[in-house]
């Protein structure tokens, strides 16, 4: 069998090397190791180290009992801004009816939902921030099904590293487990009390208000526990992994 | 004069501020906060995640050098030697006589200028590192990123952190340019 971790470590330089080379000018180069431009892939492996570094640091620093804050109606941000790897007019438009959900990996129970089984379980409601990489942010109110009671009801192994998420977009994303089982992640069905919009990610998006948005898939058709590293759609690229508030 | 610690925890300073400005800008440039972008050619990362990743990688070692140059200034005396005391009536008089270019340069013992001035970098770079916690976990550290006025406050204060080190080091460039001799005083330790 192959050790989770060796196997991540190895995704993860194979996919960031791809990304993070040419990240340095030549001047800058000499500057930070003094050495010629063919260690380019020494500088590389020096940040994908930094940025596993980094994943251990926010895991460590992370709190279950941290809430996000919350903030009152009046500060919903109006409108609420669309981003995505495609242009607002590429925006994929899923058939409700037709729509399931499947869940795969260390569950019991595999059966694919459908968006009524969803809606029939217990609710829950936030007006958080979301705050994107690029530096921007919006405060939003979504509703939907708390992650961690969703979990149970699979049956999920809730000692597994990850859940990851394919959408029906082609976007992809995973979390760790702690954030999963974080009271405010919630498999969100509603913006602003309507049924998520397809711009906001209908039929279910992800909302998880202590990482970053880009961490807050849309359109989630698969949902996997797995304990090998899953990566994701802008992961592979470069973008930290861990990414939390 | 300088002794090797001020002088390796300077220029490890100057490659870590580096990175973090120029990889800085490019962030920026991702959701400019002002109606202006920087130039590219002066942006560090030739995309966003890659701007990112050595963001979260110099911060480290900006926060881990400036921590050592704190703790051995405070424990040596070196800072209060150095950089105090700081009187209004002094700083008055060195910077008219420093704009009417009749300020002479000593690097044996700072004027009241100099010492305003380093002591203000000093805190510009304390104040980027605070608000750049505060931005990077504004969840988890929460009660920091609220004492800076919320997530989108902080981010103008960070920015205002880096405006303030920014002007710092054109003013110090220009004056090491204008007194090249000091640049081998921070190289050789000898004035």
């Amino acid at each position: 069998m192959i050790d989770p971790s060796l196997h991540r470590r190895g995704l993860r330089r194979a996919s960031r090397r791809l990304f993070l080379r040419g990240t340095l000018s030549i001047g800058a180069l000499s500057l930070l190791t003094g050495c010629n431009l063919e260690d380019d892939d020494a500088v590389d492996r020096v940040l994908s180290a930094m940025s596993r570094w980094n994943d251990t640091v926010q895991a460590a620093l992370f709190s279950r009992a941290r809430m996000a804050p919350t903030y009152p109606e009046a500060d919903i941000t109006d409108p609420f801004p669309f981003n995505a790897y495609y242009k607002l007019d590429q925006v994929r438009h899923v058939d409700g009816a037709a729509w399931r959900l499947e869940v795969s990996g260390l569950v019991t129970e595999r059966r694919p939902w459908t968006l009524a089984d969803l809606a029939a379980l217990p609710q829950a409601s936030q007006i958080t921030r979301h705050i994107c990489i690029e530096g921007w942010s919006a405060i939003g109110k979504w509703g939907g099904v708390p992650f961690r009671d969703f979990l149970a009801r699979v049956g999920a192994d809730t000692r597994a590293r990850y859940v990851s998420f394919r959408c029906a977009d082609d976007y992809r994303t995973s979390i760790d487990m702690a954030t999963a089982l974080h009271k405010q992640t919630l498999l969100a069905l509603t913006f602003r009390d309507a049924p998520l919009p397809a711009m906001y990610g209908f039929p279910m998006k992800l909302r998880v208000p202590t990482k970053l948005g880009f961490k807050n898939p849309k359109h989630i058709i698969a949902i996997e526990v797995t304990n090998v590293y899953p990566g994701g759609f802008w992961e592979d690229y470069g973008y930290n992994w861990f990414s939390g508030s | 004069m300088y002794p090797l610690i001020a002088r390796i925890t300077h220029w490890i300073n100057a490659a870590a501020m580096t990175v973090m400005i120029g990889s800085g800008w490019q962030i920026y440039n991702a959701s400019p906060l002002f109606p202006f972008a920087f130039p590219s050619w002066l942006t560090l990362g030739h995309w966003l995640g890659a701007a990112l990743a050595l963001h979260f990688a110099a911060m480290w070692l900006l926060a881990a050098n400036f921590a050592l140059y704190l703790g051995y200034g405070v424990i040596s005396g070196h800072i209060r030697r150095r950089l105090f005391p700081l009187r209004p009536r002094e700083i008055w008089h060195d910077a008219m006589a420093a704009l009417r270019f009749r300020l002479p340069h000593d690097s044996a013992q700072y004027n009241a200028v100099q010492r305003l001035l380093y002591v203000l970098v000093g805190c510009g770079i304390a104040l980027a590192i605070v608000s750049g916690l505060a931005i990077w976990k504004p969840v988890q550290l929460y009660p920091l990123t609220l004492v800076l006025g919320g997530y989108e406050v902080a981010r103008r204060v960070h920015f205002l952190a880096m405006s303030g080190i920014v002007a710092f080091i054109v003013v110090h460039l220009t004056l090491v340019a204008i007194v090249p001799s000091t640049l081998r005083h921070m190289i050789t330790g000898r004035t």
